[in-house]
């Protein structure tokens, strides 16, 4: 077993980690006019960023090293938060509106009991799988023909996105019983404590972190195998990797359902932070928004994704605040210059270029983004 | 003093010659019970006097709509002028909601008679709508007699024969019913069924079978307009579906570039749709109706700019990278939208239909073709039969089929490659404006209105088959007749839901669309 990380990058992760923590330790700590005091809504905010950028990461997984373009991930963030939204949904209990034991939506729609698919999700466990189950299943049903038939490139990019348009419909219909166009809101508790008492929030917000740190360390340990290595062939040459012997779909099938299995778990984590979901999430925009995080990073690094996130969504913030009208206007250039001038991303511009020397030239590379 | 003394003698003359001239062609004692205090007896003389059918006859009803019929002082019943002052001791006579309606049925009744065709008509079908008051029955009768259109007489005898369902003799009513099975729509398919249903109101065998019949022959014939209705609409979006993907099939499907910005140059067509119509309302107004003409070239060389500039400036550096042409056109589309909602605001614009294209032909009884929808079904195949020419009969077309089989071949024989890679992407995005224009007739135009498109244009251009045009074409009016076909059973959302999982299936099954390009280029 080869160390995932080297000494300084291990340190490295531990000062980001640790400061990452503090965050809100400093906001339950300090009272709101204390100098060191972070107030409520960074919190929220990095909590938010933590769970774009564990999708980044995950579509990183398969579009930076495998090659395999989805332009359908927000379906899988959408999924996991639905799962995770329903157990929200009941947990409210007979505090909603209407005072009813369904959820508010299914008493406006005149519904009597919940639908057969509504089973069991009083229990926090069991939407927890559905969190990991449902989006997996869904990505290994829909990879396995997509793979077995041989379609990628930009056909793959296209059906993903059909799909996801094709999922938004569905979930955008109220008999579909999941809330129509409104989805999932106004969540009272999770576990028995309030959603919006901050130190519910702080404890968000860790188990968040901890995701993002698991999914690195995951992902890290995946492409620095054997098998990374083997999905790194899919990307630069499938065919020459099937004439060696390989055969890619097993590869393929298990990047690309792990991917959207991280995907949905940050959808998960992401849903009690903001309080809604909606099927706006699935929309075709949002998907290929997620991609433009991880290239304006620099795609085939992992850390990339990580600060293309951040970055790409700090700068969202500012503008949707400072200048609204222009939002669009830099997201479309950011796209633009990105795909035209920066094809690796914020990394690449501090990185040296180094002539490529067979396999070892990508771990190289890693190591010391790492 | 003096004045009103006056006034009051005009009113006395007007009254006068008033209650002398217009009612004097109707009875009297037929006027009298519109005083009196009989419900009942009122409503029936509003009918008798709807009955008579003569311009005497309206004018009186109308007076009493306009609460200017009086009950003079010495028992007569006359109209006045509505803004006539009301003479001594007149009392206008009071017209209650029963009243009312009864006068308005009356009076469309009475519409049967007028001279113009549209006029009969719209009254013929006005009293379809509703139950036929007895009364009327004489009038409908008469209204037959004259009647030459052929249209207006189908409707008078539906009419008569929904009336002769309550005949005394048996003949009479089932005739009426076969006539009825002949010529009803689903609005008479109401009467034969209650009859039907209740065994009191119908006993007689022969005439019970002839409504069964009847209702038969009714749902049979309904079943077919709806399918032709169904047909037709699967071709006008399929149409739709094609103007939409005609401009990718040739820069995705021709030159393999995937331009996400393809819905937004749709936009920029329609957009200056909108903006030809703006300026023949402020300049030419009186060849409004002419503007849908000028705005086809303009929104072409329009749209066609922007793809050339496009290609120039962005998508040319990145040949053979297919993944950073999608992200870095899809770029483009956000900045073209937000540029055209700085523009021109995000609420959509107006773009009217001109007169010509507004209304419709009404084949097989009741179904309605709306004009535009043909007009644009006409567009589309002109268009595609264009692009077809264009390609496969011109020099230019020739060229840039060379420089996609064979790039560097074409090059070394002299074609100018580059060249004709900004001509092509500028002839896709060109076409694509065009097809703005067709859907600006159709649709809300706003900055959002690409958006709608892209992912239909997209399926379209990918299960036709790449390179395809016959393909394209097959696999829009594939679409549109399955997504309508499917909407009466399923509802709008699911049939498009189904149609969505059909394509990926299907593209399961075959990954190079309908019309694979054989040979060695694949791939």
């Amino acid at each position: 077993m080869n160390k995932l990380f080297s000494r300084r990058a291990w340190c490295a992760l531990a000062c980001l980690v640790v400061l990452a923590a503090l965050l809100p330790a400093c906001n339950l700590a300090f009272a709101p006019e204390h100098a060191l005091h972070v107030p409520d809504y960074l919190v929220g905010l990095a909590g938010k960023f933590m769970c774009y950028a564990m999708a980044a990461l995950a579509l990183d997984l398969v579009w930076g090293y495998t090659g395999i373009l989805s332009l359908g991930h927000g379906l899988f963030f959408a999924l996991g938060g639905y799962a995770h939204g329903m157990y929200l949904m009941r947990a409210i209990g007979r505090d909603g509106v209407y005072q009813s034991a369904l959820p508010d939506f299914m008493v406006f729609l005149d519904w009597k009991e919940l639908p057969w698919y509504w089973a069991m999700t009083d229990s926090f466990w069991y939407c927890l799988a559905l969190v990991v189950l449902v989006p997996g299943a869904l990505a290994f049903v829909f990879g396995y023909f997509a793979f077995r038939s041989r379609i990628k490139g930009v056909y793959f990019s296209i059906i993903t996105q059909a799909l996801t348009y094709a999922f938004m419909l569905l979930f955008f219909r109220n008999d579909t019983g999941f809330g129509g166009n409104n989805g999932f809101t106004d969540f009272k508790r999770i576990l028995g404590y309030s959603i919006t008492a901050p130190a519910t929030k702080a404890v968000l917000y860790l188990a968040t972190l901890g995701g993002l740190v698991g999914a690195l360390l995951l992902c890290r340990w995946i492409v620095a195998s054997r098998l990374g290595r083997v999905l790194q062939a899919v990307r630069d040459s499938e065919a020459r990797l099937m004439f060696i012997g390989y055969n890619p779909l097993w590869f393929k099938l298990f990047v690309w359902t792990l991917s959207a299995v991280l995907c949905a778990i940050a959808g998960a984590l992401y849903v009690p932070q903001v309080g809604i979901i909606n099927p706006s999430e699935m929309s075709p925009a949002n998907s290929i928004e997620m991609v433009v995080w991880v290239a304006v990073g620099g795609r085939g690094t992992l850390l990339g994704a990580i600060l293309g996130a951040f970055a790409v969504n700090g700068l969202k913030s500012w503008f949707t605040a400072a200048f609204p009208d222009l939002w669009l206007f830099a997201l479309g250039l950011l796209f633009i210059l990105v795909t035209l001038l920066m094809q690796k991303g914020l990394l690449g511009l501090r990185l040296p270029r180094r002539p490529r020397r067979a396999a070892a030239a990508p771990r190289q590379e890693l190591e010391e983004v790492a | 003093m003096m004045y009103s003394a006056v006034r009051r003698l005009l009113a006395g003359i007007a009254l006068y010659l008033l209650a002398g001239a217009a009612p004097a062609a109707i009875a009297p004692a037929m006027l009298q019970p519109l005083a009196g205090d009989d419900p009942d007896a009122r409503v029936a003389a509003v009918a008798a006097i709807g009955a008579l059918g003569t311009p005497e006859a309206a004018d009186v009803l109308r007076a009493l709509k306009d609460d200017a019929l009086y009950l003079l002082p010495d028992g007569r019943v006359a109209s006045l002028a509505p803004s006539a002052p009301a003479p001594e001791g007149a009392s206008v006579i009071v017209v209650n909601n029963r009243l009312r309606a009864a006068i308005e049925t009356a009076l469309s009744g009475m519409d049967l008679l007028a001279p113009g065709t549209a006029q009969r008509l719209a009254a013929a079908r006005a009293l379809l709508g509703q139950e036929l008051d007895p009364a009327q029955v004489a009038l409908v009768q008469r209204a037959l007699q004259g009647e030459q259109d052929g249209q207006v007489r189908s409707a008078l005898q539906l009419l008569q024969a929904l009336a002769s369902l309550q005949a005394p003799q048996a003949d009479e009513r089932a005739a009426a019913a076969r006539q009825l099975g002949e010529l009803g729509g689903n609005a008479q398919r109401a009467p034969l069924q209650a009859r039907l249903e209740q065994p009191s109101a119908e006993s007689d065998a022969a005439v019970r079978l002839a409504l069964t019949d009847a209702v038969k022959a009714i749902d049979a014939r309904q079943a077919r307009t709806e399918l032709v209705g169904n047909l037709f609409y699967g071709v006008s979006l399929a149409s739709v579906l094609l103007l939409a993907a005609l401009g990718l099939a040739i820069t995705f499907g021709l030159m393999g570039i995937i331009n996400m910005a393809h819905g937004e140059l749709l936009m920029i067509g329609a957009y200056t749709t909108y903006l030809v119509q703006s300026l023949f309302r402020h300049y030419l107004p009186q060849a409004v109706e002419l503007y849908l003409l000028a705005a086809l070239p303009a929104a072409f060389a329009v749209a066609a700019l922007v793809g050339m500039a496009l290609e120039r400036t962005v998508i040319r550096w990145l040949y053979g990278r297919p993944l950073e042409t999608l992200l870095a056109t899809w770029g483009i589309s956000l900045v073209l939208m937000q540029a055209v909602r700085t523009l021109f605001g995000a609420q959509n614009v107006e773009v009217a239909n001109p007169a010509w294209m507004s209304g419709g032909m009404t084949v097989l009884g009741s179904l309605v073709l709306p004009y535009n929808r043909i007009a644009i079904i006409v567009f589309a195949v002109l268009v595609t039969a264009g692009v077809w020419l264009l390609l496969n009969g011109t020099r230019l077309g020739l060229f840039v089929r060379a420089v996609m089989q064979n790039r560097r071949m074409a090059g070394c024989v002299g074609v100018p490659t580059g060249r004709i890679d900004m001509l092509t992407f500028g002839l896709g995005s060109g076409i694509a404006g065009l097809g703005g224009v067709a859907l600006s007739q159709l649709g809300n135009v706003g900055p959002d209105l690409g958006q709608s498109y892209i992912i239909d244009s997209f399926m379209v251009v990918v299960l036709g088959g790449v390179g395809q045009l016959a393909g394209t074409v097959i696999a829009a009016l594939g679409l549109g007749e399955a997504n309508k076909l499917l909407e009466p059973v399923a509802g709008a959302v699911l049939a498009k839901i189904a149609i969505l999982a059909f394509i990926i299936i299907f593209i399961q099954r075959r990954p190079q669309g309908l019309f694979a390009v054989k040979g060695r280029s694949v791939e």
